[in-house]
């Protein structure tokens, strides 16, 4: 394990932690301020890559196609919300997992008639494919340090809505008690069709960004949902700190944990039982984690309530 | 004296109710029972397959139904028990026990330590943190058998033996497997439902109801639960028991969590906390994707948007729709 290695893994866990955290900040607001499981909101994910995709082949240019795409996703979240999730916000936590998994299904089954099966891929958008020298012997692409750099400004400036405005208080009121708030003459219906399309918007978001670096297929966003939920449960729910922080850790620990499982296994078991126990324990990480945190503080790392 | 004769007459229609139920599910078995007549004149076994498939995943949806619909306790790692049921059985009969009992002995000492363990931890939380954290547990489940290298690793591993009861190959697939089937869906379904109105049943659907109150009247709610925890792993793990001998296949696949979704929707669908719920949820949830994928290859435009009517326009699932006029059954 050389100090290059370590630095390129950590710089993969970061990128990997600022996608999840554009997922899970969504979710966690999704979650927190209507108390709303939206198992589809992974497939808001593979939308935004599609999108990009499509807007991409379109117009030639992966920033105008990255408009284009987010204008889509946010409209798209929009009329999921008033079809079909508005009708569900009062419903048990049962029947919103049922009605969105349907979403799942339909979604992903639609995106492979309309694309195809197969996966597609994207090039990196020409002024950014460039690969920095970090050290001696290790380049690393811009395009990927530009998306840690987009993901930790997004993730200030969400922090900043949250806590410094209007909006942001309604929404921390409403995480807090939302029935109080909807008495108080706020609508909160309309506060929560307005939370759920800028959630839809900034998985989008997240999967437009990813599109260059992972491969482009149906079902993508399916394993990072269960992910994302690990992440909100880790940061605690309704809170946009802890799912920044959160996110940034399990990347981390999912990465670093893939390259370091099987060598500190090494150092127990011989080495044919540590690359059979490593790779595995590697995955569990994740979730030993979750199950630790919430052994310990079922409430999350970072409670919403009071501070975001 | 007018209470004392209004409660009679509650418990009279309740215990019309519970005959009705009583009925149905005996019907829906005894129409099971007559499938493989039906398909042997119809000359096919696929709908004996299909049939076949739909009790097993019955077994696992009715052990399921224990947790969420009379303890309010959603799990989403129940696939977890169907996948160590199913490698218990593989790796039994790879290492050369083909003799059923220690097979299945193995099956329900594995599966049971298991939900005793995962159990005891996930109970100290509650709601949705629960849901996760069994979530958690499948999870970590899912990639320990999909690391066995030794036993397939991901790819899953092919059987060349079925386990033999007393000299007789009952969990053979064909029609040996399917009475064998038949009846541990039978026995689950009557355990079940003579333990969800037993005083045990009564202090679990308490317990969702109210566990402080329940707390206070002296109940230690965290064991009930723990031991309806434990059941359900039990008859859950026997499920996948013979979902290995009916595939004579083990994967990683069968614990994944869309699996539990799976098993979450049909006990959902069917009506949580009834006694014919889960098992009608199940039946429907195959056969209906397999006669939409009959339909178009392209079945989940279908199902996904049927999923969201049914939860919208349908509340109570299936069982509400046939016994609508005598209330819930």
């Amino acid at each position: 394990m050389t100090f290059t290695l370590l630095l390129i893994q950590i710089l993969n866990g970061a990128q990997y932690g600022v996608l999840l955290f554009l997922i899970a900040a969504g979710l966690t607001l999704v979650f927190g301020v209507m108390g709303f499981i939206n198992l589809a909101h992974g497939v808001q994910y593979m939308i935004g890559a599609y999108l990009t995709f499509m807007f991409l082949s379109i117009t030639g240019n992966f920033f105008v196609a990255l408009l284009l795409g987010l204008i889509t996703a946010l409209v798209l979240g929009l009329a999921l919300e008033v079809l079909i999730f508005r009708h569900l916000y009062d419903r048990d936590h049962l029947d919103q997992v049922l009605a969105t998994f349907g979403i799942i299904l339909f979604v992903n089954e639609a995106v492979k008639v309309i694309w195809g099966p197969g996966t597609l891929t994207i090039p990196t958008p020409e002024i950014l494919s460039a690969s920095l020298q970090l050290t001696d012997n290790l380049l690393y692409p811009v395009y990927r340090l530009s998306l840690i750099v987009v993901g930790i400004i997004v993730a200030a400036g969400l922090y900043l809505i949250v806590t410094k405005t209007r909006v942001g208080m309604l929404i921390r009121a409403g995480a807090t008690n939302a029935d109080m708030v909807s008495a108080l003459g706020v609508n909160i219906r309309r506060l929560f069709t307005i939370v759920f399309g800028f959630g839809a918007m900034l998985a989008g978001f997240a999967g437009a960004l990813a599109a260059p670096v992972f491969t482009i297929e149906p079902g993508m966003g399916d394993d990072l949902l269960i992910v994302a939920f690990v992440v909100i449960i880790i940061g605690g729910i309704g809170s946009i700190r802890g799912a920044f922080i959160a996110a940034l850790l399990v990347g981390l620990i999912d990465t670093l944990g893939r390259t370091l499982a099987t060598d500190a296994m090494n150092l127990i078991f011989d080495a044919s039982a540590a690359n059979q126990i490593g790779p595995s324990l590697a995955s569990m990480l994740i979730y030993i984690f979750m199950a630790a945190v919430l052994f310990f503080r079922p409430q999350g790392l970072f409670p919403a309530r009071g501070a975001v | 004296m007018r209470e004392l004769s209004v409660a009679g007459a509650e418990t009279l229609s309740g215990k019309q109710r519970i005959d009705r139920s009583l009925l149905i599910g005996i019907c829906i078995l005894a129409v099971l029972a007559l499938t493989p007549f039906v398909t042997e004149i119809a000359g096919g076994n696929y709908v004996l397959n299909l049939v076949l498939k739909a009790m097993i995943l019955a077994i696992a949806a009715v052990s399921l139904d224990l947790l969420i619909g009379h303890g309010g306790l959603v799990s989403f790692g129940h696939a977890a028990f169907l996948g160590l049921g199913s490698y218990v059985t593989g790796i039994a009969l790879t290492e050369g026990i083909t003799n059923a009992l220690p097979v299945l002995g193995l099956v329900l000492l594995i599966c049971g330590l298991f939900a005793l363990i995962t159990g005891a931890i996930s109970l100290r939380t509650s709601g949705v943190y629960f849901i996760m954290i069994t979530l958690a547990f499948g999870q970590m489940l899912f990639f320990s058998l999909s690391s066995l290298s030794s036993y397939g690793g991901d790819d899953g591993l092919t059987l060349w033996d079925s386990p033999v009861l007393f000299g007789q190959n009952v969990f053979l697939a064909g029609s040996g497997l399917f009475y064998s089937t038949l009846i541990i869906l039978a026995l689950t379904w009557f355990f079940v439902g003579r333990l969800s109105v037993s005083r045990f049943g009564r202090v679990l659907r308490a317990g969702k109801e109210n566990p402080v109150r329940v707390g206070t009247m002296g109940f230690d709610i965290f064991h009930y639960r723990l031991i309806a925890y434990v059941i359900a792993g039990l008859l859950a793990g026997v499920a996948g028991f013979l979902t290995a001998c009916h595939a004579e296949f083990i994967s990683p696949s069968t614990a994944a969590w869309q699996n539990s979704g799976n098993l979450i929707i049909m006990v959902v669908l069917g009506g949580m906390g009834t006694r014919n719920g889960a098992l009608l949820g199940a039946i429907f949830v195959v056969l209906i994707e397999e006669s939409l994928s009959l339909i178009t290859h392209e079945w989940k435009l279908i199902f996904g948007p049927l999923l969201v009517f049914i939860v919208l326009f349908a509340k109570g699932g299936l069982v509400s729709l046939i016994t609508r006029p005598g209330g819930r059954a």
